[in-house]
């Protein structure tokens, strides 16, 4: 099986310049800039069936497709790394960043020259403190060879690249509050459209793209269409970075061809569940999807077979719930930090999240009243696709919904008997309030 | 009033982005680099110095979660609190840091040293729980662990 992405990773002591060029890296680099006009590499890469890996899943090369080109078109042009990994049980973009952070480098150079973008930014998390700390030494080693600064190769084209570290927020992760961010304003979501192609940081063309999006372009340029394809076990292209965290015996990230199932993520990569728990559910891509239980463990993880199963890919790290763990706590959990991670910019997230926050944690300490589950059920609906400015509320009630329709009885159990059936009383969790945090 | 480092800091940031304004919260990171927080005075020279209102620079500083408007400890303990920690059991740490410390979520330590956080998913999920002290990561915390974790930073 291969596994372009990961087979040079090394997270005790990553590849430095000479090392990855060794193993070929910058290789497409060059094939490109002196073979390839950006309309040609543009083309591969929506051929290739690319498709986003920050969770939305739109085709990489037709999201490139829409930026203006030609000696009409507005210049810098930007392009970002979104490396604001925060998706809570996500950790797929930190193995890449920490153990192979030419690739990363070079899959952007790739990129901004195929929509011949002038400026380049790695927005980091600010929790990344390795992998800040790789990448400036790597920038230094790619200006250094020519691969960045000015006339690459000879080419005429140029591209500056930049290490922006954030302080905080999760909305940061989406993309036009990334540009806010990025411009030194709240990181609430812009209105789209226009949207950031046409009109992205600073009012100029701008991509956005996912860390791992970008690793994939180097192996589809060497490579070529047809082998990206066939990597898969699916109908997008490549392999995909997959991980399960949680009480498995093996917690981890894995390279695989994209549509294993989840029952061989969960029972051959990570080993199964820890002696003495059940599983119960899992959310297959990040805190913002859908639970899946036992009965869909014969789901693909690719996009499409995990929407038919009424869930979403997301970033495609699992969270498992086991037998032990209260669902209802565990949604609270989810719903406190969506309901922290709010921009407050519309009034249904806003206002709604910390509403649904609230009613779990009586329900968890034993206050729920007859009805909660109705009004739980009404907030998904309310807090759904269509009523809020961005995607934040509609993935926060992802979750809460499934849960609402697998796990019912935990929550009108707590409701019934008074109490959180998993824990004593004296353990029910307390609310950590907003005016807590400094 | 700004010192000549952090003028000189900021003065590059601005040579990076069209206008000044776009720099405001490199202006945040290096005060709060040099001095551990941003207090009111800091953020009307930040203000005075980018040409922009003290409250715009105030609502970006207080809407991010890292750039600290009160005084924080030596050293700021960022606890992860997001699912798969609290799968794995970040409560227990949490209890064990509030009896060591004497500190609740939000609060510095009597002696100045630590400042204890809540912090969103740090990234190490298949490490669960997880905890930052300054810029260092701890992964597969352990409670019996904690005490000679903190002993290092006293």
């Amino acid at each position: 099986m291969e596994r372009p992405l990961t087979k040079n990773i090394n997270q005790a002591q990553p590849l430095n310049l000479k090392e990855y060029e060794a193993v070929g890296g910058y290789a497409a680099v060059r094939k490109v800039i002196q073979g390839m006009t950006p309309q040609e590499v543009q083309k591969v890469v929506q051929d290739s069936t690319l498709k986003g890996r920050g969770g939305a899943g739109f085709n990489t090369g037709m999201k490139w497709s829409f930026v203006p080109m030609g000696p009409d078109a507005r210049h810098p042009k930007y392009l970002i790394a979104n490396a604001d990994e925060m998706e809570p049980g996500t950790f797929k973009d930190r193995l890449l960043l920490e153990g192979n952070p030419h690739q990363l480098i070079e899959g952007m150079i790739l990129s901004a020259y195929a929509i011949q973008a002038d400026i380049s930014y790695i927005f980091l998390r600010w929790a990344y403190r390795k992998a800040a700390q790789l990448l400036r030494k790597c920038f230094a080693e790619a200006y250094e060879a020519g691969y960045l600064g000015k006339n690459i190769l000879g080419s005429g084209w140029s591209l500056e690249m930049y290490l922006h570290t954030g302080v905080g927020r999760y909305i940061c992760g989406e993309e036009t509050a990334l540009l806010n961010a990025l411009e030194g304003k709240r990181a609430t979501p812009r209105a789209k459209p226009p949207f950031p192609q046409v009109s992205g940081l600073f009012g100029k063309p701008t991509i956005v793209n996912n860390v791992e999006t970008f690793c994939c372009i180097p192996h589809i340029l060497n490579n070529g269409v047809e082998w990206f394809k066939g990597l898969s076990k699916s109908e997008d292209g490549g392999t995909k970075i997959y991980g399960v965290s949680g009480k498995v015996k093996r917690p981890g990230a894995w390279e695989l061809p994209m549509g294993v199932t989840m029952r061989e993520l969960l029972e051959e990569h990570a080993g199964g569940m820890l002696d003495g728990y059940q599983f119960r559910g899992a959310l297959p891509g990040g805190a913002s999807t859908d639970f899946l239980t036992a009965d869909h463990l014969d789901v693909k993880m690719d996009f499409k077979s995990v929407a038919a199963a009424g869930s979403r890919l997301g970033t495609g790290t699992m969270v498992v719930l086991d037998d032990a763990t209260c669902p209802v706590g565990f949604v609270h959990n989810l719903q406190h930090f969506f309901a922290q991670e709010s921009c407050g910019w519309c009034t249904p997230c806003r206002e709604g999240l910390p509403w649904v926050e609230k009613i779990l944690l009586r329900m968890e300490q034993g206050r729920g009243k007859t009805g909660d589950i109705e009004l739980l059920e009404m907030h998904s609906k309310m807090l759904g696709p269509g009523n809020t400015f961005c995607a934040l509320a509609p993935g926060a009630v992802e979750p809460l919904q499934s849960a609402l329709k697998y796990f019912r009885e935990d929550f009108e159990r707590h409701i019934i008997e008074g109490k959180c059936p998993y824990h004593s009383a004296t353990e029910a969790p307390k609310r950590f309030s907003k005016s807590m945090v400094v | 009033m700004l010192s000549e480092t952090e003028i000189h800091a900021i003065d590059h940031e601005v040579s990076l982005v069209p206008y000044k304004k776009a720099a405001v919260i490199e202006a945040l990171k290096i005060v709060q680099q040099e001095r551990g927080w941003v207090s009111d005075e800091s953020v009307e020279a930040i203000a005075d110095y980018l040409e922009i209102s003290a409250a715009e620079v105030d609502s970006v500083a207080t809407f991010y979660n890292l750039i600290f408007r009160r005084p924080v400890g030596r050293h700021v303990i960022l606890l992860c609190d997001s699912i798969s920690c609290y799968v794995m059991g970040y409560q227990t740490l949490y209890e064990a840091l509030q009896q060591q410390l004497n500190v609740k979520f939000g609060e510095t330590t009597a002696d100045k040293n630590f400042t204890l956080l809540p912090n969103a998913c740090l990234g190490c999920c298949d490490h669960a729980p997880a905890l930052m002290i300054g810029e260092d990561l701890y992964r597969d915390v352990k409670v019996e662990e904690l005490e000679g974790i903190l002993k290092k930073y006293v």
